[in-house]
Parts: structure tokens; sequence; C-alpha cells
């Protein structure tokens, strides 16, 4: 029978302050709510929602998902060229992938579109820019996003077949991520600049830092990525808009190998000059760990998040192959000097995926120099952290916070919470420069738009009620 | 003079707080209209048929104020808004403290003993709070109106599964373990469990009770559409399967307006089936009937509260009573006061079921009259804005709560209606109501006493002499004293019922003395 009468009464009050005064008044334990309707008011949006909470079927599908997830042991395996690595791109098709979800040509964003007019320039299928662009834009080059063949690629994500990738495996259920290679800053492929001299330093990348890093790689053997994750977050990084200690992390763990090799060191003189480069390895760690928690049917855990330029995408695990997309937030941040707001290009890029792994934006408190793009405190970054907790479906046990007394970062993304408490994932991104190839123009903080968490929660009731 | 209009998005505030700002801004100097409100579908229509054409964008979570006034003022105007609008800062400015829930789930992350949600937001999210309080294990009193009827029907639904309790929608009180939940008076702990599809009719209850010298095991609400067919009494039926397990309680009392046949029959088989003494009131139905089915039935709300008496204490069933014989003298001397043309009788009601009872009590006696929430034999209202004959108001009906506070909050619009009922030549009785309790207003009277000095003065000069007859449900453990309500009524030369249903009896008893006066 209902205890409630032999019970003390405790009550949560939502609404009207009054009621949970008087409660209080009367000598009655009351918590009173800051509540406010989720999903932008839409009525219909809550009424759904309810009853999502403590679903058994989604309960028993996030546990599994999240266990999956946090099993998974990202493994540095190997640096191949695209055509080896993606099935779909070794037949000699001409197909280019970018980042974020699906987009046409003709709608993409300046940096997307010059990225891939470089990447058919430097794959030799034109001659020429305009060439290029004719190509793309008749529809002679197959575009599809990296997250369609288990990719991911930082602001353009442009990947080209003879492009050398990344492979991470996941040890723990034999799947395989891939990542593109930082290019450094300034003017490269990423932010759409395609000059010669970005082209030239793509084929050094292919031709000799590509191959060198391979030897080394199997001089050094797999380099097991999540410790040194881990151990980057003690160390001031959030591995997504800063890697410094990262990078210097894995360029201590191939410096030897590397000096062994015929051109060692001017691969060591490039990984040295950029603070970024292991930011795509922790790209690549996170889908991997991501990609075993995807497709556990019932699940509402985050597998996605994406930026094509134009609209953020989110994938659930129990929605599969499904991308729930709406425009992309505005980002609040820092530019550098002489750019401002205005010649900001709507946010862009794969490098969400760090978010949805629970590092970047999830684990600023281990970064507080991050939050300074944003003129806040090292409070705000510990906040964003707490905030972040609050959505997830549990704390990591790998990746832990020295400044929440090593609280784990949050794991695995619950869409229902996102609705429910009106929380937002916070992301740490790079702003590009709206026309193609100007680059990097500042930094700053965003969030995922809450309708795409709202749309996946209705498929995924759609799914329950079959 | 221009309509200016401002959106904050993604801004929520309750209605309450929101009125409050509305009322300031519209108090501005230089500010001829204004309206604060969330900006839904429903609010935008309601501020365009006030005569402010708003035209924006904006989602129903987004925040919209509108004023009419000179376009000199308006970026003053803005910044006091803004101020205004301006969240109490609940965590001290330590960014370091831990975030206040924003959610039920939230919330019972931080206190995860809680085992009820009382619920007050807009009726639209309602139900969809209440499903998750329910799916996260709590029960629920659900204050909140306008909920769709099929999502109560699935609530109860799921509730009754689970050995749940909801109260509500639109339940305006309640005393659970000994504390208040929404509207609700201070009564002594005792062995009476009560279960009501009806607020003040409750509330009317629980305080008789405590007056006869008895107490309260549980005072439970069910909303007023519980006994529907559509719902079929799902929270009156779980409530009295609790409350026969409830080893405190020894008597049940179960009150509502008529129920759905087969809903009568199934809440009725399941009273019969407790195992404890039931007293039962269906408000406005033959009591003799239930008597016959072998219940102890009450005729009106004093009645039954009289009967749970006297059942609990062993002692015979008492019979009804009639009002209190001084109090009838002092009535019918009003009558011989009255000047010609003062013929009908005045209702104005803060509370519903007060309203229903006094209506019931006309129709009892043969006299005609028209309410805006009429009980059967009773005619809809004429005019919202004047009354016609004898004319009852329940003035916490819908329409005229639109955008205001419920008149058990603020009875200064009930107020404004009673002084203009009382100024009609036509008028020979008032008769009106003051709640106490929890949740009602901290000074029922402040406003009234000196409009009422002032009304039997003007009719004095008039001519005429008003009979003003009130009913204060409450007891004195409440926050406001009832004794001193009562005195101060009386000095204002209000007569002072007992009881609703009394208080009924004497208006009816004057006006049929009128007429048999006139006649």
């Amino acid at each position: 029978m209902n205890p409630l009468f032999q019970q003390p009464l405790q009550v949560i009050g939502l609404g009207l302050a009054g009621f949970s005064d008087n409660l209080r008044a009367a000598g009655g334990k009351v918590l009173h709510l800051n509540w406010k309707p989720a999903a932008h008011g839409d009525s219909g949006a809550n009424w759904l929602l309810a009853n999502l909470v403590n679903d058994a079927r989604i309960e028993a599908a996030n546990r599994q998902a999240l266990q999956q997830f946090l099993d998974a042991q990202p493994v540095l395996v190997d640096a191949v060229p695209a055509s080896e690595a993606i099935p779909a791109m070794a037949g000699g098709e001409r197909r280019i992938l970018h980042a974020g979800p699906p987009i046409a040509w003709a709608d993409m964003c300046g940096p997307m579109q010059g990225a891939i007019a470089g990447a058919i320039l430097f794959e030799g299928w034109a001659s020429n820019i305009d060439a290029a662009s004719a190509m793309a834009q008749r529809g002679d080059v197959a575009l599809e996003p990296c997250h369609h063949h288990a990719a991911v690629g930082p602001m353009a994500g442009i990947i080209s077949p003879s492009m050398p990738l990344w492979v991470v495996e996941n040890r723990a259920h034999g799947n395989r991520a891939f990542s593109n290679f930082n290019e450094g800053l300034g003017k490269v492929l990423r932010f759409g600049a395609n000059g010669d001299e970005v082209l030239a330093r793509l084929r050094w990348m292919r031709d000799a830092l590509a191959p060198t890093l391979r030897q080394a790689l199997r001089s050094a053997g797999e380099i097991e990525l999540k410790p040194m994750m881990a151990q980057a977050l003690h160390m001031g990084d959030e591995v997504h808009n800063r890697n410094a200690a990262a990078t210097g992390l894995f360029f201590k763990r191939v410096a030897a190998h590397l000096a062994r090799q015929t051109q060692g060191v001017s691969a060591l003189e490039f990984i040295a000059a950029n603070d970024h480069f292991f930011l795509n390895l922790s790209m690549a760690a996170c889908k991997s760990m991501l990609d075993a928690a995807a497709g556990v049917r019932h699940s509402s855990m985050v597998t996605v998040m994406a930026r094509n330029g134009v609209n953020f995408g989110v994938r659930l695990s129990g929605t599969g192959d499904r991308w729930f997309q709406a425009p992309a937030n505005p980002v609040d941040g820092l530019f550098f000097p002489g750019y401002d707001v205005n010649d900001a290009a709507p946010d862009l890029g794969d490098s969400a995926i760090t978010e949805t792994a629970g590092l970047g934006g999830f684990a600023m408190a281990a970064s507080p120099a991050i939050v300074k793009f944003v003129g806040g405190t090292p409070a705000d970054a510990t906040r964003h952290s707490r905030d972040m907790q609050h959505i997830t479906l549990a704390q990591h046990t790998a990746f832990t916070l020295p400044a929440l007394n090593f609280a784990g970062s949050g794991a695995g993304i619950d869409a229902r919470r996102v609705v429910d408490r009106g929380i937002l994932p916070v992301i740490n991104t790079g702003i590009a420069h709206r026309l193609a190839g100007v680059g990097q123009i500042g930094a700053g903080i965003t969030t995922a738009p809450l309708t795409c968490f709202v749309d996946g929660l209705a498929a995924l009731a759609g799914q329950l009620e079959q | 003079m221009n309509l200016h209009c401002s959106v904050f998005p993604n801004l929520y505030m309750d209605s309450v707080s929101l009125m409050q700002v509305s009322a300031r801004l519209s108090a501005l100097p230089g500010v001829s209209r204004a309206s604060v409100a969330m900006a839904t579908p429903a609010n935008i229509e309601r501020m365009r048929d006030s005569g402010m054409a708003v035209e924006v964008t904006a989602k129903p979570s987004d925040l919209l104020v509108a004023w009419v006034a000179d376009d000199t003022q308006a970026r003053s105007i803005l910044d006091d808004v803004r101020q205004w609008l301006k969240p109490v800062d609940v965590q001290g400015g330590d960014a370091q403290a831990a975030r206040v829930p924003g959610s039920l789930e939230m919330g019972l992350e931080a206190q995860p003993d809680a085992n009820l949600a009382l619920i007050s937001v807009p009726g639209q999210y309602a139900a969809a709070e209440a499903m998750k309080a329910l799916r996260l294990g709590m029960n629920v009193m659900l204050f909140s109106d306008n909920v769709p009827e099929a999502q109560e029907a699935s609530i109860k639904t799921y509730a009754s599964a689970h050995d749940l309790l909801v109260m509500g929608p639109d339940c305006g009180t309640a005393i659970v373990n000994g504390m208040p939940l929404g509207f609700a008076n201070v009564v002594r702990p005792g062995a009476i469990g009560l279960v009501a599809a009806s607020g003040t009719g409750l509330q009317e209850l629980t305080c008789r009770i405590h007056h006869l010298g008895e107490g309260v095991s549980q005072a439970l609400g069910t909303g007023g559409r519980d006994l529907h067919e559509e719902i079929g009494g799902l929270a009156m039926c779980q409530a009295i399967a609790m409350l026969a397990q409830d080893p405190a309680t020894r008597l049940i009392v179960l009150l509502s307006k008529p129920p759905a046949p087969a809903v009568a029959t199934r809440v009725l088989q399941l009273a019969r089936d407790c195992a404890k003494p039931v007293v039962v009131h269906f408000l406005g139905a033959d009591a003799a009937q239930l008597a016959s089915q072998g219940f102890m039935a009450g005729h009106n709300l004093q009645h039954t509260a009289d009967v749970a008496v006297a059942a609990l204490r062993g002692q015979a069933v008492p019979a009804p009573a009639g009002p209190d014989p001084e109090r009838l003298a002092q009535a019918l001397a009003a009558v011989g006061r009255m000047a010609k043309g003062q013929a009908n009788l005045r209702g104005v009601f803060a509370g519903g079921t007060f309203c229903y009872e006094a209506q019931l009590a006309l129709v009892a006696r043969g006299l005609e009259c028209e309410s805006n929430a009429p009980v059967q034999g009773v005619r809809v209202l004429h005019s919202r804005t004047a009354g016609f004959g004898h004319s009852l108001l329940d003035m916490g009906d819908d329409e005229f709560t639109q955008g205001r506070p419920h008149p058990m909050i603020d009875p200064s619009q009930r107020n404004t209606r009673l002084l203009q009922d009382a100024g009609d030549p036509g008028t020979a009785a008032v008769l009106f109501d003051v709640v106490l309790g929890f949740g009602a207003s901290a000074e029922p009277l402040a406003e009234l006493l000196p409009l009422l000095k002032d009304a039997q003065g003007r009719s004095s000069a008039a001519g005429r002499h008003i009979l003003f007859i009130a009913h204060v449900c409450g007891t004195e453990l409440d926050p406001q004293s009832r004794q001193a309500c009562v005195s101060d009524l009386c000095a204002a030369g209000v007569l002072v019922a007992d009881s609703n249903i009394e208080a009924a009896q004497l208006a009816v008893a004057a006006i049929l003395a009128l007429n048999g006066n006139q006649s």
C-alpha cells in the first residue's frame, strides 16, 4: 500500500512560490523548484517528454549504451591514406567527406566550399579553383558527412581519398574511427583556405609527415589515448580547444621514434609548432568511444553532435543513423583584433564529438584558461562542468577534474535530461571567418540547439510506441 | 500615447509574479495601460482583445511586456521592467553554490525522500509535470486548472496502476499528514479522513469538524472532474483505498457534486467495502436515496460535518439544523427597516462550493435566481457586469479570474462587485463569504470594512437598509484570526452566520419575509 500517510511529508513545489512558503511556515519540508516550461514552452513536447521519464526500456538501453561507451579503449594503431582506411573512399570514386550533418554544395558556408574546392585541386580532379567549384556544383563529386564513415574532422572537416588519416581502434569492441591530420593555424584547408601554400603543406603532410609518423608508430607501438587524454586534463587541457599539454605528451611519446626516421626532425618541428596537433587524435578517440555506444535500441544517449556551418546535427544511440538538425546557435566569444561577430561563420566542425564524449566544454573545470575566451572566471569553468554533470547519465571514471575534487566529467548525454532540465550542452569552439580562406578569427563558447534534442525524443517516443 | 512592446526570450515567471509586475507597470505615471505575460497565443490574443494590438514574433517560453505610454518614457519604463523581472539571486552570488533544481528529477536528486509534488504551473504544462512526478514515484497535488481532460485521465490511470495519489487538477486544498497544501485551514489532527471533489466545500468541512472539537487525519482533494464519466472517480477511489488502510483514520467523509451514475456506483461500492464508517454528501442530491443504500448522508456541508462528528462519537445522527433563532430574528428585523423597492438578494462569493450551496438553498425554497455557475433550476447570468433579480456570483470562476488572482488571494475585485450590488436600489440583502487559512489573503477584511461602512451610510441616506450576511470559513488556528474577522464584521453591522448554509438560509428567510410583506 502507498505509504504516504505513514511517512513525513516531503514536498517538491513548482509554480506558485507562496504555497511552498506556507508549507515551510507550517513546519513542513519543501524544496521549491526554479521551474520553467521545457522545450521552448511547446506543451505537446512537454507531455511527450514526461512520458519518457523513467521508462524502463530507455533506462535499460541507456545503461547498456553508457557501459559500452565507458568500456571503450581507444588506441592509436596506424596512419594511412583515407582510401585505405575507409571502404567508400577506396574505389577511385570522387568522394569527399565533410563535417556535420549532410548538406548540399549550394547550401554550404564559405569555408566549407573553399575547403572542398581545395581538396578537389589536391586530388588533381580539377586544375583551378573555379573548375573545382563548378565540378562540386555539378555534383561530379560525392559529398558526404565524415560521420557516415566513422570519421571526424575539425572545422570544415574535409577528407579526400589521398589524405592521411589517424586510425584509432577501440580495443574493447574492435570498432575503428578515423580523423584527418591537423594542419596548424593560419591559412589552412579546414578554415576554407586553398592557396598554393595550403596545398603544398597538404602534399608534404601526405608524402612526408604521414609515412614518417607511420614508421614511428610501428617503432613506438600502439598508443593508448585514454590515459594520455586523462593526464592532459590534469595539465590544463580540455582536449578540444586547448591541446597544449596533450600535444606535449604525444610529442614525448613519439619523439625518440620520430628522431630515428629520415624526415623525423621536420615532423617533430611540425608537431612542436602546433599546440592543436593532438585535437584530431582526441576527436578520433572520442568517435571510437561513442560509436561503441551507438545503435542501442531505445537509448536516449547522444552519440553525435556535429556542425556543418549551417545546421547543428545530433544523433541518439536509439535512433541509429537519423540526424536531428536545427540552425546552429551563435557563439559567445572573443575575436582576434580586426574581426567581429559580423565576420563569423556559423558554428562549424565535428569537434563537438569531444563534448559528446564529456570533454571540451564538459571538462572546462580542467582548463580555466579557456573561459578567458568569454571573459569568464575559473568559477565559471567549474560551473559549466557541474552543469554538464546534470545532463549526463553518469560521471567518467577515466576523465576526472581536479577542480571538482577529482569528480568525473559528465559522461553520456541523456537527451531527456537536456530537454527536461533546460540545460544545453556547452561547446568550446573556434570561430571561422565566414569567407573561405581567412582562417580562425576567434574562439568562444556556444551551445547545442534545444530543438535537436526535442526532435530526437519525438522520434524515440515513436519508436517506443511501435 | 503609443503601444510599446518588448520580448524577453526564454524568461519564465509564474502568473502571480507577472500580475504583480503588470500592476507595478500600470501604476507608473504616464502609463495608460499595461500587460506582462508569457507569450502564449492565448495571452497575445487577450492583449489584442484588450486593445493592445501587439505584433511580435515570440515563443510561448518568451516573456512579453506591452504598455501604452508616451514615447519619451519608453526607455526608462523598460529599465524599470527589466529591474523588476530580474531573478532574485538565490545562490547569494556564490558561483560555486549548487544550482537551484529546475526540474522534478533534479529536485528529487537534491531531496531523495520527497513523496509529493505540489504543482501550480500553467495548465498546458501541468499534466506533464504530474506525469513526471508519478513516473518518479511521487504522489501529486495538482493545483493548476485548464488541464486537458484526456491528460487528466492518463495521469490518473497511471497513478491508479502504480498505487499513487493524484489530487487534482484544479485541486485547491488538501491537508496531508497535517501539512497545508494550497489553500488550507489549520485544524487539529484527528480521526476523520475526508475526500472531496469540491475545494471550499472541503475547507468548510474541516473547519466545522474542528469547531465541533474533533480533528482531521487527512483531507484529500480530487479535482472537480474526477467523478465525471471520463475520469471515472479514479482519484476518489485511490483516496478511499488509502484512507481505508490508514490506522489514524476511523471515519471517512466523501464530498462531491452528484457524480455520473456509473461512477457513483463504483465509488459507493468501494466505500461500502472499506470496513470503516462512511458519511457521504453529494451536493444537491437526494440524501434519502443515499440513506436508503445504507450510507450516513449529509444534507448540506454543515450537516455533513455534524453527522461525521456524531458518528465518530457514537452518538445518534442529528437532523439538519435550521438557522440560529437569534440570528434569524436579526435577519427578519432588518427586513422591517427596508425601503419599498428593495427586493433582491445578491451573493458575491469567493468560494465556488459556497455559491453552489447557496443556490441550492434558494432553489429548495422555490426562489428563482441567476448565477454564472448555475445549479439545476437556476438561470444563467443575465449580464456579467450587473445583477438581475436574485443573483449569486462565483467570483473565483474563470470568467472573473482571467489575468487576475483568485478572490481568495486578492479580494479587491470581489469587494468592488459587492459594493456595486449594495449600491443597487433594488438590493435587499448581500450575501458573501470570507475564506481564511494558508494561501488566502493575509488581511481579507482590510479593504472591505471601510467600504461596507460607506455603503451602509449611503443607503441609509437614501432611506434604505441593506442586510449584509457573511460566513467566515476558518479556524482560530489560521494565520488570520477568525475571531477578529467575526467581531470586525459584526461591528460593521454584518450578520455573521456559523456556516455557509446558515448564511444562505438567513438570506432566504429574509427574502421570503420581504415577499410576504409585499404581498
